[in-house]
Order: C-alpha cells, then sequence, then structure tokens
C-alpha cells in the first residue's frame, strides 16, 4: 500500500475546475515531483493533500485511512505533514519563535523544543539570526526558515510548492541543497511542485506531469523526458520540434512517417495509417554545411530562418519545408557560420525520434 | 485665555498635591472605563473572530451594521439602558441603576460596536497565508486563530485603546444612568460639566488635563504590553 492514495480527484471553484479527475500513488521515502506549467493546479493539488482544503469529489487515502471525512482525524493526519508554501510566510515573531510554533502545537515541552530548535537552526545556518524577527528577513532566509519550521516537527510528508520561485540563483541552489540534505538525513516523504524542469530532474525520484488540472503522465524522470506520453506533455518538457503525421511504412520496427510531403524516419510499433506525432528535441539534432553520410536516416536542407542566442548556446530555426528548432554550441555556430538564409544540413537519428500516437491525447 | 492657563496650574497643583476627591474621582473614571473596556475586549474580540472566521449570509450586512453603531450617541445607550433598568424596566429588579455597576454596562455596550468592527478589520488585514501556514504547520483551528490574533496584535491593541478612549471620553451614559452622585459614581467628564456648570472652569479645565494625562498613560501602557 503507498503511502499516500489519490483516487479520482476533483476540485471545482465555481465554474473553473482547477483539479480533474487525480488519480496518484505516493510511495514512503520518495521524491515525488509534480511539474506544470503555471496555473495548471499543482497548488490547489497540494492544498488538498495537506488537508487544507475539501475536494470537490474524490477520495484521498493517507496510511489506508481516509481522510476525505470532515473531522478530528483530519488535523491528526496534518500533523504528520507539514507544507512550505510558495510564498514564504513567517510569522511576526523571532526566527526561533516562529520554528518552534510546530512543536508547541503539538504539545512539545520547553527543554525538548529548545534543543530542536537550537539543531535546526543549525542546519539552515541560521543560528545567529534565531533572535531577530523573522519578518526582516530577506526572501532566501525566509524561506529557509519556512523550511526549518517544517522539517522542525519531524514531518512524514513534506510538501514544498514552488520552493525556489522567487529566488536568485544563490538562493535556490541554497534550498535545493537543503532539500537534497532533508532526503538524505530522514526517512521523509517529499512532494513538491515545481514549474523548473531542471529543478525536478536535479530532486524528484518520480514526477506527475499536471496540465490544465490533469496529471497527464506519471513516471520517471528520463521517461517523461524522452517518451512523453502527449502532445501536451512533449510540449512541457521542452520537446519543441512536434510534427503531425501518418504512419506509411512499418518494416521490422523503423516506420516511415509521411509529415506532409517529407518523410521522417523513426522506431516505433505502430501500424500504417496511425495518425501521430513525431517529436524531435532540438538538442538531438545537429546540423553541417554537407550532406551527412548515408547511414544516417533522417537528413533534411533547409534555409536558417532565426538565430538566437540562449545563454552557451544558440537556436537555430530552419525550414526545411517544415520547421525545425535546433539546438548548438555556440562553437560549432561559429564553424559553420550559421546565419539567417544559410542552407544547411539538419540532421537526427530515427532513435531520436518520439512518436505519439493522437489517440493519446 | 487666562482660564485655560490656571486650570493648566491648577492641574498640576492638584495632581502634585494628590487632592483626595481629584484623586478619587480620577479613580473612579479609570476602574469603570478600564473595566468595560477589557470586559467587552474578553467578549468582543472571541466574537469578531467568530464572525471573520465564518461564512454566513448576511455577514457583510452585519458588519455594515456594527460599523454604524461606532457612531451610537451616547445619551441614546443611556436612555437604552435607562429603559432597561428603571424600577419599572423588564429588568429593573436588579435594581443597579445610577451604581458603578450600571455606568460598565453602559459603557460596554458603547465600546461593543467599535471592539467588534475593529477586531474584524485588524483579522481581515492579516494575509491568509498566515492561516494555511499555521494550519499547516499542525495547528488546530483554535490555535490557528490565536496565531492571527498573534499577527493582528497592533491592530488589535488599537481596537482596545480606541474603545477605552470612548468609554473614558463619554458623559451621555455617566450622567444618565451613574447620576453624578459625589463620592459614588461622579467620573471625571461629570465632574467637568458639573464644575463648568456651577462657574468652576479652572477646576474643570484641571480635570480635563487629568483625563488626558490619565488616557495618555492607559496608551503607554498598552502598547509596551503590545510591543512584548
Amino acid at each position: 500500500m503507498s503511502l499516500i492514495e489519490v483516487r479520482s480527484l476533483y476540485k471545482r471553484y465555481g465554474e473553473k475546475e482547477a483539479l480533474k479527475n487525480i488519480n496518484i500513488n505516493v510511495e514512503k521515502g520518495e521524491v515525488f515531483t509534480v511539474i506544470g506549467p503555471t496555473g495548471a493546479g499543482k497548488t490547489t493539488l497540494l492544498y488538498l493533500l495537506d488537508l487544507l482544503e475539501m475536494p470537490t469529489s474524490g477520495r484521498i487515502y493517507f496510511d489506508g485511512i481516509d481522510v476525505t471525512e470532515p473531522g478530528r482525524v483530519r488535523l491528526e493526519v496534518r500533523r504528520r505533514m507539514a507544507f512550505v508554501l510558495q510564498k514564504p510566510i513567517v510569522f511576526n515573531t523571532s526566527v526561533y519563535d516562529n520554528i518552534a510554533y510546530g512543536l508547541k502545537w503539538r504539545g512539545a515541552g520547553k527543554s525538548s523544543i529548545r534543543h530542536r530548535v537550537n539543531s535546526i537552526l543549525e542546519m539552515v545556518n541560521l543560528s545567529a539570526d534565531k533572535d531577530r524577527n523573522a519578518r526582516t528577513l530577506s526572501g532566501g532566509e525566509a524561506q529557509r526558515v519556512a523550511i526549518a519550521r517544517a522539517i522542525a516537527i519531524e514531518p512524514e510528508v513534506l510538501l514544498l510548492d514552488e520552493p525556489t520561485a522567487n529566488l536568485d540563483p544563490m538562493s535556490t541552489s541554497r534550498i535545493e541543497e537543503l532539500i537534497t540534505n532533508i532526503i538524505h538525513r530522514y526517512d521523509t516523504t517529499i512532494i513538491m511542485a515545481t514549474h523548473d524542469m531542471s529543478q525536478g530532474q536535479r530532486l524528484a525520484d518520480r514526477i506527475g506531469v499536471l496540465i490544465n488540472g490533469e496529471i497527464h503522465q506519471t513516471g520517471g524522470w528520463t521517461e517523461v523526458f524522452t517518451s512523453p506520453r502527449n502532445r501536451e506533455v512533449a510540449e512541457f518538457v521542452g520537446v519543441e520540434n512536434i510534427m503531425d503525421g501518418v504512419i506509411i511504412a512499418n518494416e521490422e520496427g523503423i516506420v516511415a512517417i509521411d509529415i506532409g510531403g517529407k518523410v521522417i524516419e523513426a522506431v516505433s510499433g505502430y501500424s500504417v495509417g496511425e495518425e501521430v506525432c513525431a517529436c524531435v528535441r532540438p538538442e538531438d539534432i545537429t546540423l553541417a554545411l554537407s550532406p551527412a553520410p548515408s547511414s544516417a536516416r533522417n537528413s533534411f536542407i533547409g534555409e536558417i530562418t532565426r538565430v538566437v542566442s540562449v545563454g552557451s548556446l544558440i537556436r537555430v530555426e530552419i525550414d526545411c519545408g517544415f520547421r525545425l528548432m535546433a539546438l548548438v554550441t555556440k562553437r560549432s555556430a561559429e564553424e559553420l557560420n550559421l546565419e539567417i538564409r544559410k542552407k544547411v544540413y539538419a540532421t537526427f537519428k530515427a532513435t531520436g525520434v518520439h512518436i505519439i500516437s493522437k489517440r493519446n491525447d | 485665555m487666562t482660564e485655560i492657563w490656571q486650570g493648566f496650574i491648577k492641574a498640576i497643583e492638584l495632581i502634585i498635591s494628590l487632592d483626595p476627591e481629584v484623586v478619587e474621582i480620577a479613580a473612579r473614571s479609570l476602574q469603570i472605563s478600564l473595566t468595560s473596556a477589557l470586559l467587552a475586549s474578553l467578549i468582543c474580540i472571541p466574537i469578531g473572530s467568530l464572525i471573520h472566521f465564518h461564512h454566513f449570509p448576511g455577514k457583510r450586512i452585519l458588519i455594515n451594521v456594527i460599523q454604524t453603531f461606532f457612531s451610537v450617541p451616547t445619551v441614546v445607550i443611556g436612555l437604552f439602558v435607562f429603559v432597561l433598568f428603571s424600577r419599572v424596566g423588564p429588568i429593573g429588579g436588579v435594581n443597579i441603576m445610577f451604581t458603578p455597576t450600571i455606568m460598565v454596562i453602559g459603557q460596554m455596550i458603547l465600546v461593543t460596536p467599535i471592539l467588534l468592527g475593529l477586531t474584524i478589520s485588524a483579522l481581515s488585514g492579516v494575509d491568509k497565508a498566515i492561516r494555511d501556514t499555521a494550519l499547516s504547520l499542525g495547528a488546530s483551528d483554535f490555535q490557528a486563530i490565536v496565531v492571527i490574533l498573534r499577527e493582528a496584535r497592533y491592530a488589535v491593541v488599537a481596537a482596545v485603546i480606541m474603545g477605552f478612549g470612548r468609554a473614558i471620553s463619554e458623559v451621555g451614559i455617566a450622567i444618565m444612568i451613574g447620576g453624578n452622585i459625589k463620592g459614588f459614581t461622579r467620573v471625571i467628564t461629570t465632574a467637568i460639566a458639573l464644575e463648568t456648570q456651577k462657574g468652576e472652569l479652572e477646576l474643570a479645565i484641571a480635570l480635563g488635563i487629568i483625563l488626558l494625562s490619565l488616557a495618555f498613560i492607559v496608551n503607554v501602557v498598552l502598547i509596551k504590553i503590545q510591543q512584548r
């Protein structure tokens, strides 16, 4: 049995359906990350999981207990969890008292509170600030207090809502380090919401992709990243080349897909006539000035229509009769002297194409 | 203008000499108004919290009515309590007319709308995320309300100060149901009214200055308490 089981969960706010038919399991001790664009319903899901709000319908089981009925049991179960809200909220009192609150509410004794709070303060590196009013802290420090306050009660489940949103890169890496420490040090189950895919990758065991109130896919990071189940997930995880087509041939697992005149080859089990999307990650496309060796199955000549620099990489948009986005290093862009209207060969492997059946939408 | 100056000097004289009658009147004023403001706070802060944290039909209208009663004239409350407690009134039997007790009751009624209304608005000023954070850290509903009141403590104490200010400065209730009985129900405001009518302007002004000084001291004490 999973620690948390969510069954057919719905949440409506008036006319708006914030969550639709959510079914997830979270195992004890795992780090489960909910990723999805802003406004997808991630926060709502965490509020329901932390029993701060009631679902419109559906069930949540915590350790086998149905916690969707109002009553005392909800407070008892809520006390086994802690939730760090997206906006770091601190109470208008000292850093020490902020961290002590959860323990006080559980009726802990003064000396055990002192002992526990002091050791947590050390862990989050805020011992020197313990008598400071928490309202005077910076955003990153306040978030550390919020996390410290949550782990002080040694929760079985720690919920984190965008723990590093609105923080600068330095504070972000500190917070991530802190979360990693918690993962290693305690046997805490962590449920984290983030729109930052790379953060999901760094911290999560398993990922659920929440788009528009629905979980579209759950699985390991690599699985979601390389084999998105449908077009929405593919778009969210950064697959920029998504081409609609129909399978016109299948020879021993190598399919040919007609994408409106051009043919792409890929590895897939789908049979002829299946309507599909062919997904190619921009970093899987190589560019060259001369035709690729014949072994590469997919090679198209096209004209560069746009060159945009993003950090250390260059995004190149090519018109090959269909639009392709490629991501190349600054260095190779310079070597190839990539510029608008230049003709290049764009090449990608058949194994670099991920096929999604349109029936998954 | 000389009267004010004379009054000021007289006030200082009265304070320094600890004039027994003035001390007695001032102490009674303070006692009655503090009692009524604090008793009303004990009732109104919890009820105001209940109103704030519960959704029910007519909540908006109730709050509007409460706010309207901020400006209820003291003489209207005096009249209301008089009718209730006079010998032929519905609860005339308790026989407390013209006593400090009934003055406290009248002043409690007077400051109740202020304390309720300002408690509700103090709580409305607290970010909803404070409540969510408290609940998420394992607070019961009651513990969460205490935290939110703590967050709103400046505004809540300001409400108590307002209530006390309204109580100690009113004269309508004190005269109508207290009766301004010397040595028993005479308070600073009724004494000022009487001394003015008698033409003892200096004494009246001195009493006014003493009243304001008392209000100042109470303010300072309450603000010290909220800063703890």
